[in-house]
């Protein structure tokens, strides 16, 4: 099996094939009330206690759209820099099932609201795009609890109706590792935007993975399997994997691949046949009669248009262009709106004479390191953005060295303590007056005459026993420039 | 006493409103009759005690402001109703008691009305005779063993047997005309979008509209400008100017022109339903209407068309009746198993085939052939009407191809059933206002109804022509108690 | 064209209605004579139609995001057929 980042690769005896993939993300829209009802859209309330009656199918209860989730998704269709239907439709999607009260989902078929757009991904081998198919709105269903009795299922409708976009891809990602790129690259336009918190844990954001496999350079597409609602990174991976696997392994065996939906069970790690659909599901669409069509002009398109913050792709060029990033920096500053906001605010607060380099080491180094080891998102971070551009800026006129400046960080995180506070209570300023330094040395130099005159009879490698001294008799705060340059001077 | 009941809801606002009657004896009056009147099968939920109560206390305090002050009044049973057990006439709603009011019948109650009951109606709304009811057949008040059409049968029996002065049905295919023109009444459905649909059991989303059925025109007309309101709950409701109805109905309707559409002749068409139109057309012209002979070329397409739109519409909004949430559970032995119990036990049959034949129009295979069919046949309906409207300012037809029929006698052949809606179906594919309104009787002294089809919004137009004929006509209901020993 | 017994029980399955052998060909019979007259619609031709999904000739109203439906378990779980105070219950879901 050979691997590399934008392809996955399986080998068999005398084939290689190459896997094949489209998305279908559904995306939860960020809203205070859902999709067709003014019920709340909270995670984590008590069961059914975010249900309307229209939520629950009360006979009679008729849905009302929410305006705000339609601008949302034609935000979200401008971040994909896709065509914005100016008509669309809202068909019934009929099944039958516990959580689904009305018997019908309401979703759009024919006519989504949003049409063609693309995704840029950017891989180690350069940059990739990967097409949008369409993006429409649809209803959440409810939650079926089946382990809190024996004999009967539970059912908890906070869910029910709260409005999803989804977002499917064409089958243009060709690895694992691609998947993961383009999914954390949709997460990061919608919450640039604030169409969609993003959040995987809590179902936000969650996934229908369309896999096949072909021989590597054919043209024609394989049968594809769908894996029905997977919802990590993680587990798309690994059902890619297997599916591929498996779909590889039935042509080796000379068998066909049937058409179907499956599950990943993420306990055994792999696919399985979802026995229970196999009724042939005939969804029934048709076009709900209890909405008209959805119409928006060009106008409210425009205007939102022109609400549309600064966006990954966008930001990353800035800061390359402005900042002098390099582009793997500007990557990594851009990949998250709160990394990126929380960079842009210590640019701003370190002022004219600013150290870029110097800011973005911190950021990624040192304070990355500390939110990863407390389990902490960039918007929690325990220093602020002023106080890390203080601490930059302290560093960059020389009041602190590098090496306090660590020890002035480690004071930082315990309530945010401006680093200027902590260098004066604590005395680390450098130590930076000539006259001073001069005497310092020295008193070193008369305290070891004789490495001094081995110095001189040219034992270099003696200079940095001098350094050491020096910044130990300062107690680590001379400037180490100085010391060097003065050094120099009297040891000539 | 009894002659409360006889009154028309404009007489009894009139004395409310001067005092000469109390709302408890009004109320009471209609109790009375209603307790008397049981054989007629009109209500399915009674809500007397209660009545009489809101009576009372209206009368301590009475707002005579109120465009119903005091007036008692049942409603078909596919209004939600707080409080008060709503059962779309099905066992699968038997036991569902809504927590919440729709819009019109909330219209009604801010106007100072009284709810008396909830009356009988064919199950969903489905059918032509209130012979689908679970709650049993209801007793046209014309003759023992009639039926009273549907599916607002109970609502049309209660006016025309005087158990309420007023009430409300809805009409998807013609269940407000067709019952009105079997019990000779008069029964308006309004245009599409008029009235709001929150809170009223859905049958076919884009067909149903509630509407008035009263004694009389002007009755109608009141009560269309209460029930007539904007609603946001309701995304199909329509914002236009509406007028005061009763206010502004007039006799005058001199150069009006009226067509007559040379489709409705249909084949096998009874002589005396001809003879009824006949009159009905020198009624008009005596008014000083202008006739014009109109063609609405699609008319015999419409029943089939309805016979796949409502049906396809109504599999889908009758699929959140599955035993999960309210009403009848069947048991089961998992999830399944229980809603094709819960399903095949709690509706009846014609529910039941309708939600068949709606399943097949929409199914894999069949939706171009069937459903987009329908849809594109119901354009073309809605075209014809829309280039009649260039020429005339209202059609003029029976309102059904016969009179009220015998309890059973089609109850074992859909399709003759079906053939009853002939002449209201399209106004409903339409989306068009149009009213019954009694104008003879046939030999056996059944009444017969004429129906005026307006322009959409257009109500008042319809309602003043109706207006009008009904005083050419001036139609007297036979009506003997026949049910009251 | 004639709607045949495999058919009813296919749709009665997608309408989640059991039906039995006698109920099916009671169906079967009652359909076929309902579609026999709905047949009629195939002497029109329609294909330069545009299909009318709904006569109000306006387009959807937008509503505000606003919470305004909340804390009505009680009212949402009253009517359910089987007891609990906080969830729906159904019998048990086989996968």
């Amino acid at each position: 099996m050979s691997k590399n980042k934008s392809e996955y690769l399986i080998n068999r005896k005398d084939n290689q094939y190459e896997v094949v993939i489209g998305l279908e993300v559904h995306a939860q829209v960020t809203s205070e009330s859902k999709l067709f009802s003014t019920s709340a859209t909270k995670f984590g309330a008590e069961p059914n206690t975010q249900v309307s009656l229209v939520d629950a199918a009360f006979p009679g209860m008729l849905p009302v759209i929410n305006e705000f989730c339609v601008k949302q998704a034609i935000k979200t269709g401008i971040g994909l820099n896709a065509k914005i239907n100016n008509r669309s439709v809202f068909d019934r999607k009929n099944y039958f099932y516990a959580d689904l009260p009305q018997g019908y989902q309401i979703s759009q078929f024919k006519d989504p609201i949003v049409g063609e757009g693309k995704v840029i991904l950017d891989m180690p081998e350069g940059q990739k795009e990967v097409g949008i198919e369409r993006l429409h709105l649809e209803q959440d269903a409810g939650k079926s609890i089946h382990d809190l009795d024996p004999q009967n299922t539970f059912v908890d409708l906070n869910r029910s109706g709260v409005a999803l976009m989804e977002i499917v891809s064409k089958p243009d990602l060709r690895s694992p590792d691609e998947v993961s790129v383009y999914i954390k690259k949709l997460r990061s336009i919608m919450r640039y935007l604030g169409t969609c918190d993003g959040n995987m844990q809590e179902g936000s954001l969650r996934a229908d993975v369309n896999v096949s496999v072909r021989t590597k350079g054919s043209k024609e597409f394989g049968t594809r399997c769908e894996i029905k609602n997977v919802n990590s990174i993680k587990f798309m991976q690994m059902a890619i994997e297997y599916e591929a696997n498996r779909q590889v392994d039935l042509i080796e065996e000379g068998k066909s691949i049937d058409q179907e939906t499956r599950l990943f069970d993420t306990k055994k790690n792999e696919t399985r046949s979802m026995r229970s659909k196999e009724d042939a599901h005939d969804y029934r669409y048709f076009p709900d009669p209890d909405l008209l069509p959805l119409e928006v002009s060009d106008e409210f398109i425009n205007k939102l248009k022109n609400d549309i913050p600064e966006l990954p792709d966008d930001k990353k060029k800035r800061f390359i262009d402005e900042f002098k990033l390099s582009a793997y920096e500007a990557t990594i500053l851009v990949s998250d709106i709160d990394t990126a906001k929380y960079f842009e605010e210590v640019v701003a607060k370190m002022g004219k004479n600013r150290d870029m380099k110097l800011a973005v080491n911190w950021i990624t180094g040192e304070l990355f390191a500390v939110l990863n080891n407390k389990n902490l998102e960039i918007s929690q971070s325990p220093v602020s953005a002023k106080n890390l551009a203080i601490l930059v800026n302290l560093i960059k006129n020389g009041t602190i060295s590098g090496k306090i400046a660590k020890t002035v960080f480690e004071l930082m995180l315990d309530g945010d303590k401006d680093p200027q506070k902590i260098v004066e209570e604590k005395g680390l300023k450098q130590q930076s007056d000539p006259k001073a330094i001069e005497a310092l040395i020295d008193k070193i130099i008369n305290d070891n005459r004789e490495k001094a005159i081995e110095y001189k009879q040219g034992k270099e490698k003696l200079f940095g026993f001098f350094v050491g001294q020096a910044m130990k008799v300062s107690g680590g705060k001379a400037n180490p420039q100085l010391i060097n340059e003065i050094l120099k001077k009297k040891l000539q | 006493m009894s002659d409360i009941t006889k009154k028309s809801l404009t007489e009894l606002v009139k004395n409310i409103k001067e005092k000469k009657l109390s709302s408890e004896e009004v109320t009471k009056a209609f109790i009375d009759r209603s307790e008397k009147s049981k054989e007629l099968n009109a209500y399915i939920t009674e809500d007397y005690s209660s009545a009489l109560e809101k009576a009372k206390k209206f009368d301590q305090k009475p707002n005579l402001d109120l465009k119903l002050p005091g007036i008692p009044m049942a409603v078909k049973d596919l209004f939600c109703t707080k409080n008060i057990r709503t059962t779309a006439g099905s066992k699968i709603l038997n036991n569902f008691v809504p927590t919440y009011e729709s819009t019109v019948t909330q219209n009604i109650w801010n106007e100072g009305a009284i709810l008396l009951g909830k009356l009988n109606c064919d199950e969903f709304a489905m059918g032509s005779s209130n012979e689908t009811s679970f709650f049993g057949n209801v007793q046209n008040p014309i003759d023992e063993n009639l039926v009273p059409g549907g599916s607002s049968g109970g609502s049309a029996s209660a006016v025309a047997g005087q158990l309420t002065p007023i009430t409300i049905g809805t009409d998807t295919g013609g269940s407000i005309r067709q019952p009105a023109s079997f019990t000779g009444t008069v029964g308006l459905k309004p245009t599409y979008g008029s009235c709001s649909r929150y809170g009223i059991v859905a049958f076919a989303s884009s067909l149903d509209q509630a509407g008035p059925m009263a004694q009389n025109v002007r009755d109608c007309a009141l009560l269309q400008e209460i029930i007539s309101t904007y609603d946001p709950k309701d995304s199909t409701s329509i914002d236009f100017k509406r007028n005061n109805y009763s206010k502004e109905l007039t006799k005058n309707i001199k150069d009006k022109k009226i067509g007559i559409p040379k489709e409705y002749r249909v084949e096998g068409m009874p002589k005396e339903i001809e003879e009824l139109w006949q009159k009905g057309i020198q009624y008009a012209k005596d008014c000083g209407a202008e006739i014009v002979d109109i063609s609405l070329p699609h008319t015999s397409y419409a029943l089939p068309t309805y016979y796949i739109v409502a049906p396809a519409e109504a599999s889908s909004n009758l699929a959140r009746y599955d035993g999960v949430k309210y009403g009848f559970r069947a048991k089961g032995e998992n999830l399944i198993d229980m809603y094709e119990k819960t399903r095949s036990e709690g509706f009846g049959a014609e529910v039941q085939r309708r939600i068949m034949i709606g399943t097949y129009v929409l199914s894999s295979g069949y939706y171009d052939a069937y459903y987009l069919k329908a849809q594109k046949v119901r354009k073309l309906i809605k075209n014809d009407f829309d280039e009649a409207y260039k020429k005339v300012d209202a059609i003029l037809t029976p309102s059904t191809p016969s009179s009220a029929f015998k309890i059973g006698e089609k109850k074992d052949d859909p399709v003759s059933m079906y053939l009853n809606d002939i002449f209201t179906v399209p106004v409903n594919l339409a989306g068009l206002p149009g009213i019954s309104i009694p104008a003879g009787h046939d030999t056996r002294g059944y009444p017969l109804g004429l129906q005026i089809i307006g322009k959409a919004f257009d109500e008042q137009n319809i309602l003043n022509i109706a207006y009008a004929m009904e005083e050419k006509i001036n139609f007297k209901n036979k009506i003997t108690d026949w049910w009251i020993k | 064209m004639s709607i045949d017994l495999k058919t009813i029980k296919h749709i009665s399955k997608l309408a989640r209605i059991s039906v039995d052998e006698q109920k099916a060909e009671k169906l079967a019979e009652d359909l076929n004579s309902i579609f026999k007259f709905i047949e009629k619609l195939n002497k029109l031709k329609t294909d330069n139609v545009e299909p009318l999904t709904s006569v109000a000739e306006t387009t959807l109203k937008l509503r505000s995001d606003e919470v305004k439906s909340k804390d009505i378990r009680e009212q949402i779980i009253k009517n359910s057929p089987q007891d609990n105070e906080d969830y729906f219950v159904v019998p048990k879901v086989i996968e």
